[in-house]
């Protein structure tokens, strides 16, 4: 989990990692289950070293069993500046079109069952992802996320039915 | 003839052709097709693949030009077309992407109508309207007229009204097409539900997303069946891969 993450949680209210980590299960639903038990505390503890977060010596007690950790004005500066950023992730789909190129061109395989293999794998993924959705009860916040990835599975069977229209246009033409 | 107990819908061979000689269409050819009970089958393809005239012949809505439909070990392509219509009215149940409800009717009134048509009596017919409305969460919406209704509302109402008669087999065509993504989640989730109550189901789409809620998945390319893919199992990755949080 990005360290800013954890960390505009927390300008919220001063919390222990355990309160965090029951947020970030609420927003995620059931794509939580890929979080680390233990990350949060360690995301929390690089966030302190570099000045971000501090302990709440009054609320946290004194064995340090129970930690709440604030917000520091550093790290309030650094979430205004992440919000502000507009970086997305970028679909990486370089390496499937280059693999039916290599296949295609060395006579390794034929493109278009490569195509098709992996048309069988993302219709399973959507599945798993819109059976998740209906799942969700209405206007979850895991839900809207959920519907993100069946969004983006769809683009990605829409280009895979490009590249089958290609290569067999390509196969016709030899 | 019941050779398999579980099968409720099979076609053996079943063609629909349109014109003659050179201007000959193959709407539908040779499809050999077996739904089991309580099983939900997608239909996918282009448009103009023939999915939509494959529902109408297995439905009793149009006439093979040859070939056979079975219907729970019935056959039943050559009935008369009363038959036919005693077949669609008790042990077919129909929803359309335009919903197809009449306007002039409030909700209940449409959900009613197949269940009067049937010949039960009024109040039963009202009872069972008002059952079918709770289950798709329109009970307070009986007396609107559809037009006082959304989208996703007006094709649950549709729903309802497939259900009226407790038929065999819901055949769907494009039901979330004129749905809006909400709307859309609205209906696939009703579906879904029903299905898990058993409900066998035959769903034609375009849309990967609705076909993707199946159990199974045939693809129609030029009016015949070109690929079939179980989709019960699921992918071998778990859900939570499917994004980054880990970094």
């Amino acid at each position: 989990m990005q360290q800013e993450v954890v960390l505009a949680m927390l300008a919220k209210e001063p919390s222990q990692g355990f309160q965090l980590r029951a947020r970030l299960n609420d927003a995620l639903g059931p794509l939580s289950e890929a979080l680390n038990a233990g990350q949060i505390y360690v995301t929390l503890g690089r966030l302190e070293k570099a000045g971000l977060v501090v302990l709440d010596d009054a609320a946290s007690s004194a064995d340090r069993e129970r930690k709440v950790y604030v917000i520091t004005a550093a790290g309030h500066e650094r979430v205004g500046d992440w919000l502000a950023e507009v970086s997305w992730p970028k679909p990486d789909l370089a390496e499937f079109h280059l693999k039916l190129i290599a296949a295609a061109s060395a006579g390794l395989a034929d493109p278009i069952s490569i195509v098709d293999a992996q048309r069988r794998e993302l219709l399973r993924r959507l599945r798993d992802a819109e059976r998740a959705e209906i799942a969700e009860p209405e206007g979850s916040d895991a839900a809207l996320l959920l519907a993100g990835i069946v969004r983006r599975l769809q683009a990605d069977l829409q280009w895979l039915e490009d590249c089958e229209a290609s290569w067999t246009t390509r196969r016709k033409r030899q | 003839m019941n050779d398999t107990a579980t099968s409720v819908l099979r076609t053996v061979g079943l063609h629909k052709h349109y014109g003659k000689a050179e201007g000959l269409v193959r709407a539908v050819d040779d499809v050999n097709l077996e739904i089991a009970r309580g099983e939900a089958l997608a239909v996918m393809g282009p448009s103009g693949c023939g999915k939509s005239t494959l529902l109408h012949l297995l439905g009793g809505l149009d006439r093979p030009s040859g070939g056979e439909v079975w219907l729970a070990g019935k056959r039943v392509d050559g009935l008369s077309e009363r038959g036919l219509a005693g077949m669609r009215r008790r042990e077919i149940g129909f929803i359309f992407q335009s919903f197809h409800l009449m306007d002039e009717l409030t909700a209940i009134e449409n959900v009613e109508l197949p269940a009067l048509l049937a010949g039960r009596s009024p109040r039963q017919a009202r009872r069972r309207a008002l059952e079918l409305l709770e289950q798709v969460g329109l009970a307070d919406r009986g007396r609107h007229l559809p037009s006082a209704l959304s989208g996703g509302q007006r094709q649950r109402v549709a729903i309802a009204r497939a259900l009226a008669n407790e038929p065999l087999v819901v055949l769907a065509d494009e039901p979330t097409g004129n749905l809006d993504s909400a709307a859309t989640l609205e209906v696939l989730r009703l579906l879904d539900r029903l299905h898990t109550a058993g409900l066998t189901l035959v769903i034609v789409t375009h849309d990967q997303r609705v076909a993707a809620t199946a159990d199974r998945l045939v693809s129609m390319r030029d009016g015949a069946l070109v690929d079939e893919m179980k989709l019960t199992g699921g992918s071998a990755r778990k859900l939570s891969d499917l994004v980054a949080t880990e970094r």
